[in-house]
């Protein structure tokens, strides 16, 4: 009797197909990746074990090093209203094309005063020109107090809910320099705030 | 598909000088294999590259409703953040005791037999007051907090930045932490 016989098939796959969608794959996520805004305030950040991770609405971070003061509050909408709440109470009128330029900046630090000329700026000049002087953030002219106090009711108004608020502290910053920031919060009656950390193995 | 007809005038007679027919089929094993590398490294920093939360609760400041709640001091561990990365602890009250002048790598210890201790004598929960002085910078306050979340003390610490004693001054001043 003849065996029958099996016909030896080439083990080699034809991996074009499988190359095409890896590199589909990989130039999503590589253009996904990278649509971080740089902070304009270098900071290092100390590492914790806390495993909770910082939300990305409703919020509003402080920046703090070398003795200033960045913030931030997430989201275009709330930007856009708070920044039309401080011009009311500082009597600065912004136009809507300044609201929209605005709304896409996210961490910034300077005196509501210069913030026109700031945002008419674009990104490369608004490092290079030394305009990010930080919030004025002392007793007689407490501008920072007015811009978290202003963009909570934003949040409160636009997605009603309490807003939380954020330290990412520089790690070698003086402890007064940041129980400075923690009082004003506290003088609005924010008790509990988070602090943002670095992931660190056990 | 990776392939090219390379058999161009195959069919024709005569002796001519051939070129050798090289396969033009390339082994797009690696290729592959690096970009699922890439793949996985961008799928994962994107995920992961979000920063962690340390949720910090201070105790409400009203400036009309000035009340202090008093410790137990059989139960009460203070910490003080100084100068230099520093901490000096001590139980119970101040002045009665005499601080411990330690680094942040070997608090853990002492928060871990202060706890044990505690929980021997008076079957209760460890309280934790960090006291951090106009010394420390953010890093040792950051620091402490992590080390009492290692550590296992669920009671909230109280973080008194406020009423700092002068005999905690003073004795922070001659070690040189203030």
């Amino acid at each position: 009797m003849s065996r029958a016989k099996v016909a030896r098939k080439s083990t080699s796959i034809d991996m074009t197909a499988m190359c095409d969608v890896s590199f589909l794959l990989l130039t999503y996520f590589i253009l996904s990746a990278t649509a971080k805004q740089p902070d304009p305030l270098d900071v290092k950040v100390p590492s914790s074990t806390y495993k909770i991770k910082v939300p990305e609405k409703d919020i509003a971070i402080l920046t703090i090093g070398k003795d200033k003061v960045f913030f931030e509050a997430a989201g275009p909408d709330i930007r856009a209203a708070t920044l039309d709440k401080m011009g009311e109470q500082y009597k600065i009128s912004f136009t809507p094309e300044e609201k929209k330029r605005f709304s896409v900046i996210a961490s910034f630090g300077v005196p509501i005063q210069s913030l026109k000329k700031f945002i008419a700026m674009d990104a490369g000049e608004r490092k290079k020109s030394g305009i990010e002087t930080g919030i004025p953030a002392d007793s007689l002219n407490n501008q920072l107090a007015d811009w978290i106090l202003q963009s909570r009711k934003s949040v409160a108004e636009l997605h009603s809910q309490g807003m939380r608020v954020s330290i990412k502290g520089d790690g070698s910053e003086g402890y007064p320099t940041i129980k400075k920031i923690v009082d004003i919060l506290q003088k609005q009656k924010i008790n509990k705030f988070s602090l943002i950390t670095t992931a660190e193995g056990k | 598909m990776a392939e090219l007809d390379t058999s161009s005038g195959g069919g024709k007679k005569g002796g001519k000088v051939r070129s050798k027919k090289a396969s033009t089929k390339v082994d797009l094993t690696a290729m592959v294999d690096l970009a699922f590398l890439l793949i996985t490294f961008f799928m994962l920093t994107t995920t992961l590259n979000k920063p962690q939360a340390m949720d910090i609760a201070k105790p409400d400041k009203d400036d009309k409703n000035d009340q202090k709640l008093e410790l137990r001091a059989s139960q009460t561990m203070t910490i003080l953040l100084g100068k230099n990365n520093k901490v000096a602890w001590y139980m119970g009250e101040a002045g009665k005791s005499a601080p411990n002048i330690q680094n942040f790598t070997e608090i853990r210890k002492s928060i871990l037999d202060n706890k044990q201790k505690v929980k021997a004598t008076t079957g209760k929960d460890i309280v934790m007051v960090i006291k951090p002085t106009a010394g420390a910078n953010y890093k040792n306050f950051v620091d402490i907090m992590d080390e009492l979340n290692i550590t296992g003390i669920k009671t909230a610490p109280a973080i008194d930045d406020e009423n700092i004693t002068d005999a905690e001054k003073s004795f922070l001043k001659s070690q040189g932490l203030l």
